[in-house]
């Protein structure tokens, strides 16, 4: 294997002659916990304000948006999925068995290869945790959400996100991603596009280019 | 001659940066209209957007601050960081290599592509590796790289240079992006609205994503207490890369670290409304190491110096490396606006890049050599500095490193008795007294008498000062001077109060 370590000495050296002193790991942490943070780290919503800004967010991004209830759900997943005209959808695993109704076609799909996932139409996922202010759905790899590729290759996204689960700032969201810091993490917010060709967001380019969004309240 | 010329090309002619220092390439840019138009239009279009998604957060200026402070932090204990980084992404099952220059780095990436004896890789939008030009390194060693960002598919099957940090092919419209898309890709036809030519750029990629086994990543930020790596991206093309293949190689410049994974909470806020103008952009995706079941069972992390550390060292000047390249400097700059990227002669244009680029080509004395004139290109109006999401003092830098050429210019002899050198000790001989400055005046009256133009204006001005008046009219000295005014004045006044506070 390749070995870089003459580099590293010659690089940390090159950096580490900065602190001639040493400076031990604790006054570093001192130093880093002096770091000024005056911004808005709570919200000042209550919780319909929160679902209304996160469903007006995602609906300037293009994304489609409706409110159910638990009870209404299962229906409006099936109502989604024939909308879309979409025949067979891709689930992970952990998909509460109460979603699913026999009027649409689900796989468990975790285990199939990219060129397998690219027959599907559509995916159905839950979600960690969105952000209302900025109109995002974060993923992790858990339960209900499963590997990346998933909210990826299929060109329709279905997701269902709960009222408890939406957080009005960033640094929020963070709050709630702390303990799972290192599972895979995707945040999505809307459809993908690009910025690329004048500056102009355009809708539609290699993730999903339609994402709708079931939030239960 | 400056390759400047070249930059309208059509037709597969391949773009090189253009010679010489930037006020010739400047030069040359600027006869290009159809450029200029493209360029004034997309940053007034992503500008006026950033203002209003700015302007909409309460604490913006309070998070400017963090984010500053973080950044300023990181790179006072560098090799802390870098070290935690290390240790956390190897536990997690990542390997980290440490590349010192450019070739070191290539040298890497080859190696490991070559280890699973690959002959094609899928690539995300790296600035990094533009600036190492690992493509060109790939291809040296029998190595296809395919570029999947949108802009950058642009840049590569036109044969061109980036221009812009992160639309580097700002310079271009949809029509010309649709020329570039119908000759590349063989295509019949294709509309010209943006949503076809995305929809073009993802059928060709499609089967590359799903199929290639190596992807090639920059990195946004590099995460200490987690050994995370976090990648902000809009078209899903990252995540492709970052997804599907199974070995992923990660190239960052060693100043992308950050401390722990909350400070994300920061940057997540500033850069993608400083970058795109969206209050987020479409993905952002963090991963840590390797985790079974989900992306690739192998991961690298090439740590690139390349001139970095030697910029850690010079106390004025270390603040740009606290830079998490959004762009909004380029977008902002009186002076990008007008030349486009590709006169900066470097893969970081505009204001970043007048301060970062020579400083990466510093020797290791930390004299400037590529890229001294760009320091120059630049008002010193402040926009960079005012819409910097980590509070870079682009103009401070800017001034710093004006004086490190003068002083390595007066250094030599040729510099000491240089038009410039004489004439600015000229002035500083001038300015000493009033005195002084009343008779260099007089002088300058009589002086100017032969080059006053028919406008009233200085239009040429001959020899050693005609670099002045190459680009501007100068006003001619008055006949009176303000001091002379002042003077006479008071003295018609006989001293008298009135007069005297009315002035």
């Amino acid at each position: 294997m390749i070995d870089s370590t003459a580099a590293r000495q010659t690089m940390l050296s090159k950096v580490r002659g900065l602190n001639l002193d040493g400076v031990d790991s604790e006054s570093i942490s001192l130093e880093y916990a002096a770091v000024p943070r005056s911004y808005q780290r709570s919200g000042l919503l209550n919780a319909e304000q929160r679902v209304d800004l996160l469903e007006e967010r995602l609906v300037e991004y293009d994304a489609h948006v409706h409110r159910v209830t638990p009870s209404t759900l299962p229906r409006a997943i099936a109502e989604a999925v024939n909308r879309r005209g979409a025949q067979r959808i891709a689930i992970p695993d952990g998909i509460p068995a109460n979603w699913i109704t026999p009027a649409i076609s689900v796989v468990e799909a975790e285990s199939l290869s990219n060129v397998e996932l690219d027959t599907f139409d559509g995916l159905l996922s839950g979600c960690t945790v969105a952000i209302a202010l900025t109109g995002t759905i974060v993923l992790q790899h858990a339960p209900a959400q499963g590997p990346r590729k998933l909210s990826l290759i299929p060109d329709y996204h279905l997701c269902v996100v709960s009222a408890g689960q939406v957080v009005e700032t960033v640094p929020e969201a963070f709050d709630r991603l702390a303990a799972t810091a290192t599972l895979p993490t995707t945040f999505i917010s809307g459809p993908s596009a690009t910025a690329d060709i004048e500056m102009t967001r355009i809708k539609g380019v290699h993730g999903p280019r339609f994402l709708e969004v079931l939030i239960v309240c | 001659m400056p390759a400047a010329t070249e930059l309208v090309a059509i037709g597969g002619s391949t773009v090189e940066w253009p010679q010489g220092d930037f006020p010739a390439a400047a030069h040359e840019a600027m006869k290009d209209s159809q450029m200029r138009k493209n360029v004034r239009h997309a940053t007034s279009v992503v500008s006026a957007k950033r203002a209003k998604v700015v302007a909409e957060m309460p604490d913006w200026q309070q998070l400017r601050e963090t984010g500053s402070a973080i950044r300023q932090h990181v790179l006072e204990h560098l090799d802390e960081y870098l070290l935690q980084f290390e240790a956390a992404c190897t536990a997690a099952g990542g390997y980290v290599h440490w590349a010192a220059n450019a070739a070191e780095a290539n040298r890497i990436a080859v190696e490991i592509v070559k280890s699973h004896e690959a002959d094609e890789v899928i690539k995300i939008k790296s600035m990094t590796t533009e600036e190492i030009d690992l493509n060109h390194a790939f291809k040296a060693a029998g190595i296809d790289p395919v570029e999947t960002d949108l802009a950058e598919l642009i840049i590569q099957l036109g044969r061109d240079k980036p221009s812009h940090i992160i639309a580097p092919a700002l310079h271009k419209n949809r029509h010309e992006v649709r020329e570039i898309f119908i000759r590349e890709m063989k295509l019949s036809d294709l509309g010209d609205t943006p949503e076809d030519l995305t929809a073009a750029a993802r059928r060709y990629l499609r089967e590359k994503f799903l199929r290639v086994k190596i992807a090639v990543s920059g990195a946004n930020f590099l995460v200490a207490d987690t050994g995370s790596v976090c990648i902000v991206e809009s078209e899903g093309n990252g995540r492709m890369c970052l997804t599907l293949p199974e070995v992923l190689i990660s190239i960052a410049g060693i100043e992308k670290v950050i401390p722990h994974f909350r400070d994300l909470e920061v940057f997540l806020q500033t850069l993608p409304r400083s970058a795109t103008a969206e209050r987020m952009n479409p993905y952002n995706s963090l991963w840590t190491g390797v985790h079974p079941g989900d992306g690739p069972r192998e991961f690298h992390v090439i740590l690139l110096d390349n001139g970095r550390s030697a910029i850690l060292h010079d106390a004025e000047a270390k603040q740009t490396l606290k830079c998490i390249r959004c762009a909004a400097c380029q977008n902002a700059c009186p002076v990008y606006r007008q030349t486009g990227g590709h006169a900066y002669a470097s893969v970081y244009a505009g204001p970043i890049g007048a301060i970062l680029t020579p400083q990466l080509h510093q020797d290791k004395d930390g004299k400037l050599d590529d890229g001294d004139s760009l320091p120059y290109a630049s008002s010193l109006c402040g926009a960079c500095y005012e819409v910097c999401p980590v509070k870079i003092n682009i103009p401070e830098v800017l001034i710093h490193l004006r004086s490190k050429v003068v002083e390595r210019d007066q250094a030599t002899l040729a510099g000491k008795f240089s038009a410039w050198n004489v004439g600015m000790q000229a002035a500083a001989v001038a300015f000493v007294s009033g005195d002084r400055l009343e008779l260099a005046q007089r002088l300058g009256r009589l002086g100017q008498l032969p080059f006053v133009a028919k406008s009233g204006f200085i239009e040429h001005l001959p020899l050693m000062l005609s670099g002045w008046t190459q680009s501007r009219d100068l006003a001619p000295l008055p006949k009176q001077s303000f001091r002379d005014w002042w003077s006479e004045r008071t003295n018609d006044s006989n001293g008298g109060g009135r007069n005297g506070r009315e002035a």
